[in-house]
């Protein structure tokens, strides 16, 4: 038995049908077609799969697909405007912020829900943002220095 | 931030290179922040088929029966993978470098030698179908008794574990059950020290947890070759591991790879391309095997648990004359890497520190416990972590300072090691020197002016010069600043003659393998074509 679910992501409309107990992030990569959303644990401890529903940051591999009918979801696809790339895409590239890039896009998420609804934070702030994602290559200080840069350079451009 | 200390040693390079020492992007970070770069798993296929792999909920056990009648005929399964179906169902990782002998099945036959070790694969049209089917499958066991422990394992009337190498030890050149270094007269310097510590120190199995987890895509090309979507770290060598296991010639495999969620050593094991490859072949259609974060955390092979003791002679004006290490590697219930990892530590007996009197003894050991396999620096950290611990005890030992009596121990150009190397382009005492001052960490003058390329053995004469090439820099050095101002480096007589003795004979070559050796010898990229 199939539900049939509508959701925005990345401000598209996407209407699809999900199997009961279907999780996001297999509704996002295997129907949806969405690969910028990684599996790390299936079991929600590793952050790997951050998205954004309704500008939260949510683990997508431990939420049912059905109870996002309605909402507005953000992945790392969604992040860049053609070809011109977000604030936190850059200074992750200049301040060496990914290095195999397997955690990169759930810590872009979780760090654009913050600088979202914090545009000026503290380095507690970003490394309490941070807290559930997990990056096994052990870089956090070049991404928490990464979002303290796209916080600046956000404030700069809007001044 | 980066620091370049270019002050140190200038006078020994150009400085005139473009690209090193600059900060440069690397070529893969802008698919990484817009989230396209192409894992594995970031391929597509239509009616891809999914690979489970029931496993040993034992330690070691006897295989008495399987019954998989029940999840043959589960929904959504197409087929059931047993050990009889595999071509080659015993391989050993470094055989594809004639280095070691088979030992491991892809499938276990009639005993489980680890908690974890694949029995029985399910392919299915999803995951949940192929675990459910699992469920029903029945296996008797008879438990055997298990060791644990590498030091229970060489105990007489242990239970043996690889059948391969019944005693639990890795046979090196077909003979030898451990790596042996000697230099010196440890014994005799023993009695001469000052102070003489020993400790033991014990590792955990590290898990690399990377978090992509290893899986593979295998995929029927359309000329008959299997096309291999694979997280693996080490893509020639799972390719000719999955062509020997096979039994295909390895020109059958197209394996792509390169974009890795993480490896740290992890990923070497080719532990999910060989199956992917066989269920491909047996069903005809795109098949994966993905680890669950369970699997990759339980039953990947992680960093090998080592324990190590060390014995230490100290005089108390700093010198160590003799240090004694007995190290042993837990394998697990397999070689896999921890054969080489054994070797490595050898070589990196007694550390970064001149001491003129040597010895070591490091096992390999069977256990029953997970394989172990490579992680950053393996086989060197640990024993590292052991040696510096004990560097900082041996200082407390004699109220020196922990920093100036590894600087005084250091390596210096010419010293002569204790694998009769002499020691070149040394630079622990500049490291600890700049460590020093970063650290606000108090050195004397004497320490503060220390330099590696003086005071070095081969200037000295503390060991035999006979057996040395000459120093390959002295003639840089001004003689006035040569003289070290504390202590005398050349160490006093410790033994009869303060000469080491002549190196005992080293292990005969490895005896040339067999002609009608394993298959990897006929499709190793190692060994470039066919050789059969």
């Amino acid at each position: 038995m199939k539900t049939p679910i509508q959701f925005r992501l990345n401000g598209e409309d996407v209407a699809t049908f999900v199997e009961g107990g279907a999780n996001l992030l297999d509704t996002l990569r295997e129907t949806v077609g969405d690969l910028s959303v990684k599996g790390g644990c299936w079991q929600g401890t590793c952050g790997t799969c951050t998205v954004l529903i309704d500008g939260a940051p949510r683990l997508s591999c431990i939420t049912l697909a059905e109870t996002c009918n309605g909402s507005s979801i953000e992945t790392a696809a969604g992040l860049r405007r053609g070809s011109e790339l977000h604030p936190l895409q850059i200074a992750f590239m200049e301040r060496f912020a990914a290095q195999c890039g397997y955690c990169t896009p759930g810590m872009l998420m979780a760090a654009k829900a913050l600088l979202d609804k914090n545009p000026n934070p503290t380095r507690q702030d970003v490394i309490e943002a941070i807290s559930g994602n997990i990056c096994r290559c052990t870089g956090y200080e070049p991404i928490i220095n990464a979002v303290l840069d796209a916080a600046r350079e956000h404030a700069r451009s809007r001044a | 931030m980066l620091e370049f200390r270019k002050d140190i040693f200038a006078d020994e390079r150009d400085d005139n290179l473009l690209e090193i020492g600059q900060p440069t992007q690397r070529q893969d970070m802008l698919g990484h922040v817009t989230a396209t770069s192409r894992y594995y798993d970031d391929h597509r296929f239509a009616n891809l088929l999914h690979l489970k792999v029931l496993r040993s909920p034992h330690a070691h056990a006897r295989i008495r029966s399987i019954d998989d009648s029940g999840a043959a005929r589960a929904p959504g399964v197409k087929r059931i993978i047993r050990a009889a179906d595999v071509p080659v169902n015993l391989n050993t990782l470094l055989s594809l470098m004639q280095f070691g002998k088979d030992d491991e099945p892809s499938l276990a036959t009639d005993v489980v030698r680890y908690k974890g070790e694949p029995i029985l694969g399910i392919v299915a049209t999803s995951e949940r179908a192929a675990l459910e089917a699992m469920a029903l499958v029945r296996i008797s066991y008879d438990p055997l008794p298990a060791v644990f422990d590498v030091e229970e394992a060489l105990k007489p009337g242990a239970p043996s574990v690889n059948p391969t190498y019944p005693k639990n030890t890795f046979e090196y050149h077909g003979k030898y059950d451990h790596q042996k270094l000697r230099f010196g007269d440890v014994d005799a310097a023993f009695a001469q020290a000052d102070v003489v510590l020993e400790d033991r120190y014990q590792m955990s199995p590290i898990e690399h947890a990377p978090t992509e987890t290893n899986g593979s895509i295998a995929v029927p090309d359309t000329n008959g070759r299997i096309v291999v979507y694979t997280s693996t770290q080490a893509l020639f060598f799972s390719l000719d591991t999955a062509a020997k296991i096979n039994a295909l010639p390895s020109n059958q495999l197209h394996f792509i790879g390169g974009t890795v969620g993480g490896g740290f050593g992890g990923k070497v094991d080719t532990m999910t391309e060989p199956l992917a490859i066989l269920a491909a072949r047996l069903t005809g259609a795109p098949v994966r095997y993905r680890f669950s974060r369970h699997e990759e955390m339980q039953f990947g092979s992680p960093r090998g648990a080592e324990r190590i003791y060390i014995k230490d002679g100290i005089m108390r004006d700093g010198r160590i004359i003799a240090r004694q290490v007995r190290a042993y590697f837990d394998s697990g219930a397999y070689t896999r890497l921890s054969s080489y990892a054994v070797i490595k530590c050898a070589g990196h007996i007694p550390g970064p520190y001149t001491i003129p009197n040597v010895s070591a003894d490091v096992y390999c050991v069977f256990t029953n416990r997970t394989p172990a396999t490579a992680m950053r620096g393996f086989g060197v950290t640990a024993i590292d972590f052991a040696i510096e611990c004990q560097m900082d005890k041996d200082a407390v030992a004699i109220g020196m300072d922990p920093l100036e009596f590894r600087m005084l121990n250091a390596y210096r150009d010419g010293d002569m090691k204790a694998h009769r190397r002499e020691a070149k382009n040394c630079a622990l005492i500049e490291c600890a020197q700049v460590a020093a001052e970063k650290a606000q960490w108090p050195l004397r003058d004497e320490f503060r002016r220390m330099s590696s390329r003086q005071g070095g053995a081969a200037r000295a004469g503390v060991t035999d010069r006979s057996r040395m090439p000459a120093p390959a820099v002295p003639t840089r050095v001004p003689a006035s600043t040569t003289q070290r101002v504390t202590y005398e480096r050349p160490m006093p007589a410790v033994s009869p003659a303060a000469t080491p003795p002549p190196p005992p004979p080293t292990p005969p070559q490895p005896p040339a393998p067999a002609a009608s050796g394993h298959g990897a010898r006929r499709f190793s990229s190692v060994f470039g074509t066919r050789r059969r």
